[in-house]
Parts: structure tokens; sequence; C-alpha cells
């Protein structure tokens, strides 16, 4: 079986939009069968947590020179294009 | 289930077809509310405010009614709670997401957060409120606590 990877959701307080976030996320993963490891903090936090995380999925913006995959998106707050975050979220938990 | 808001709005908190000039005006004039009715400390307002400018909450929903959720850090809170302003002119909120696209906003939803696990279902029900068209436009067309009450019971 592979390494379960680790997926941080940031968000401005780390605790309001990226808890939408990570269980509309959690969920959705689930039902497609990918499991992962989940954590949240603020945006400025990201930076000094990101060593052992595969991929960020945040609702506000971050800097650019993250090392990581990102995916900014309000997509799970709005309803806007959740299908397809989604599923790039899936394509980089199955890469 | 976006019909189970009302479990969380303070009916105190309310405000409906609210002129204000500025987001940090109806930012102000909810948290006051929500002070009064034992919700927030008095640094909440403040708070919020630099927050907003920092790391604004504006939510694109692809028409013409956005929304905003302000809201903070727990320090400021003593309970979760939520108020809710619509708005008899749109008042422009930044792109929680690109904080330089600004957004003509018309329903705000301020939001006093303090425990990660036990907001998760405020915050989903205000998730799933703001994704349906029709009950964001009947929250604008609502003139009465009565009438917010029936559309978000």
């Amino acid at each position: 079986m592979t390494r379960q990877k680790t997926v941080l959701f940031a968000c401005g307080t780390g605790i309001a939009t990226s808890t939408v976030v990570a269980h509309a996320v959690e969920d959705a993963m689930k039902e497609r069968g990918i499991r992962f490891n989940s954590r949240q903090c603020k945006t400025t936090e990201v930076a000094g947590q990101i060593d052992d995380v595969d991929l960020v999925v945040t609702t506000a913006q971050l800097p650019k020179d993250l090392a990581k995959p990102v995916i900014t998106t309000l997509a799970f707050l709005t309803g806007i294009g959740k299908a397809e975050a989604l599923d790039k979220i899936e394509a980089l938990l199955r890469d | 289930m976006a019909q189970a808001l009302m479990n969380y709005l303070d009916p105190g908190a309310i405000v409906l077809g609210l002129k204000a000039a500025t987001d940090h005006d109806v930012i102000r004039i909810l948290a006051d509310r929500l002070q009064a009715l034992g919700y927030v400390k008095p640094s909440f307002a403040d708070a919020v405010i630099a927050r907003e400018v920092m790391l604004p909450t504006g939510l694109p929903l692809g028409g013409d009614n956005n929304v905003a959720v302000p809201h903070t850090d727990p320090e400021h809170v003593l309970r979760p709670g939520l108020a809710l302003a619509t708005l008899v002119e749109p008042v422009s909120f930044s792109n929680m997401e690109d904080p330089d696209e600004k957004l003509q906003v018309s329903v705000v939803f301020l939001m006093a957060l303090n425990d990660k696990d036990k907001q998760i279902e405020m915050l989903q029900e205000i998730a799933g409120t703001i994704q349906s068209p029709e009950i964001i436009s009947a929250l604008i067309q609502s003139e009465s606590v009565e009438d917010v009450s029936r559309l978000l019971r």
C-alpha cells in the first residue's frame, strides 16, 4: 500500500472556512475511496508546516513560492466549481 | 439542510434592509448587536475589521448577490453566535480568494467563532445556504425576522 498523503487545509483563522473545506473534501474523497491525513492551520502558518505535506487546499491567498502543490478554491463554500476542484484534488492524491 | 441556519442566528442580531456605506459600517453594526447579546467582547468589532483588511471574506456567488462572512480569532469571542444583515444597496467587500477583486455584497453573515469542532455545523449551514441562489434571493427580499426564520428554519 502506498503512503497515505497529508493535506493541509488553510484559511485566515485556521478554524473557520478551512473546517468546512476539510470536511467537504474528506467526505468526497471517502466516496472516491481515497484516504488521507488532514491538518488545518492559518494561512500565515502554512510555510512553517509544509514539510510533511503533499497538498495545500486554501480559501485565502498564500505566498507564491511554496514548494508543494496548492489549490486555492472557494468551491466548497460557494458550490461553484466544486466538481472540478474535487477532480483536481483526487488527481493530486492519487499521483 | 440550509434551513437549520435559524438554530444559530440570534433574532436580535438580524438586521434587514440595512443602509450602510462601507463593509466596516456593516461589521460594526452587527458586532454591536452580538456584543449587546453577550456573544463577543468589546474588542470583537475592531478585530474583525482589522482581519477583513488583511484577510477579506467576500464570497463570489457568480451573480449580483454576493455574500461576505466576516469573522476573527477566538480570543474576541465569548460564545458562538451568528448575525445577519441584508443590505438595501450592496457594499464592497474584497474577494477572499483574491483580495484585489472587489465584490458587491448584499448579504453579510458575521460569525462569532471560538471552537472549530463545535462550529462545523454552523459553518456548513452557512455554506449550504449560500449555495442556493433561491434562498439568497428570498433572504434579500425578506422584510421581517419572521420571513427569515421561515426561510432558514
